[in-house]
């Protein structure tokens, strides 16, 4: 069988003094949390409002920003290589909202290696780029299995990797984001930009589906 | 945009052509509680917005001056701090709140990794 890796979300060169400021980070959610929780007992705050205003944002900046990412990618070869090689850059170029405060990195899916995101931490996504996160991505469940056992948490999607394909786990933190370029599906090479980005699903730029050729 | 009673208008608030740009799901919360407690008149702007600006000129001391990706760091301080001011809750509730949803993380996390479910 073919290695597993797991790859720690840590920018390239900032390992060490990074874990408090990491804490912190993501400690900014849980304080946030708190407080909707406090002033929900005491009726100052309704969480629907919340909710419709996280719902309004999520529809700004859903899945189908990432998806029209992967598509030029598909079709623009060197945009792709741009993107690999420093996909902040690229993000801030093309006024991505949202991703200036964190790293993003974007990896891609061969036939030879097939990437995963999880955090195991808590629930760091690229908002910006896929909007809110699925539920089974927050869950404990695939938080801890996508490290233990990828290849087991990709059976439950519905995924068989052959023996031969290396998986490789990404962990994300506060600080850096992965997006991941599913493989272009075969019978779509007469198609427009826009068109394959109507292809691309949220839970294949996260690494839990492969692409069917469209019907 | 839901109504947001002229909060967008805030100078710094970091904003496209559509209204205000967030990072992550808790900073739309944070903006959306400050939104809430505004229009219900729990709390007045300019109250809100004397509590941001003191927390802004406080990292400015410190040298932390940043109106980009900091910004709803500072929104959240702000707001913690005028909801204890006003007596809306005790610096004691939100710690509680925060250590009792941390564990509840952290035991679920411990769980799954023995094998429960």
């Amino acid at each position: 069988m073919a290695a597993t890796t797991v790859v720690a979300g840590v920018a390239a060169g900032t390992a060490g003094a990074q874990g408090a400021e990491e804490y912190v980070q993501s400690d900014y959610a849980v304080r946030t949390k708190g407080l909707v929780s406090v002033l929900t007992r005491k009726n100052l705050v309704n969480p629907a409002t919340m909710d419709a205003v996280v719902d309004f944002y999520e529809n700004k900046v859903g899945p189908h920003i990432g998806a029209r990412v992967v598509a030029r990618s598909w079709v623009d070869p060197d945009y792709r290589q741009r993107l690999l090689a420093d996909a902040r850059a690229v993000a801030r170029e093309d006024d991505l909202t949202g991703v200036q405060g964190t790293d993003l990195v974007v990896l891609e899916n061969t036939p030879e290696v097939h990437n995963l995101v999880v955090c195991t931490l808590c629930s760091c996504y690229p908002w910006p780029l896929l909007g809110l996160p699925p539920s089974w991505y927050k869950d404990t469940a695939y938080r801890v299995q996508a490290v233990i056992d990828p290849r087991g948490v990709l059976q439950k999607f519905g995924l068989e990797l052959d023996d031969d394909v290396e998986v490789r786990v990404w962990d994300s933190t506060a600080e850096v984001r992965y997006l991941v370029i599913p493989e272009r599906p075969a019978g779509t090479e007469g198609m427009t930009e826009a068109q394959l980005a109507d292809l691309v699903t949220r839970d294949s730029m996260i690494g839990a589906e492969k692409l069917a050729s469209p019907a | 945009m839901p109504d947001s009673n002229e909060l967008t208008d805030l100078p710094l608030l970091p904003r496209d052509d559509d209204g205000p740009v967030f990072a992550e799901p808790w900073q739309a919360q944070a903006f959306a509680m400050v939104v809430e407690l505004t229009e219900a008149g729990t709390l007045t702007r300019e109250e809100w917005a004397d509590h941001l600006g003191a927390v802004f000129k406080e990292a400015e001391a410190r040298g932390e001056y940043d109106t980009g990706q900091r910004y709803y760091d500072h929104w959240l301080t702000a707001l913690e701090r005028v909801v204890v001011e006003k007596n809306l809750a005790g610096w004691e509730d939100l710690s509680k709140e925060g250590e009792s949803i941390r564990e509840n993380d952290h035991h679920n996390r411990e769980h799954q990794l023995e094998g429960g479910h």
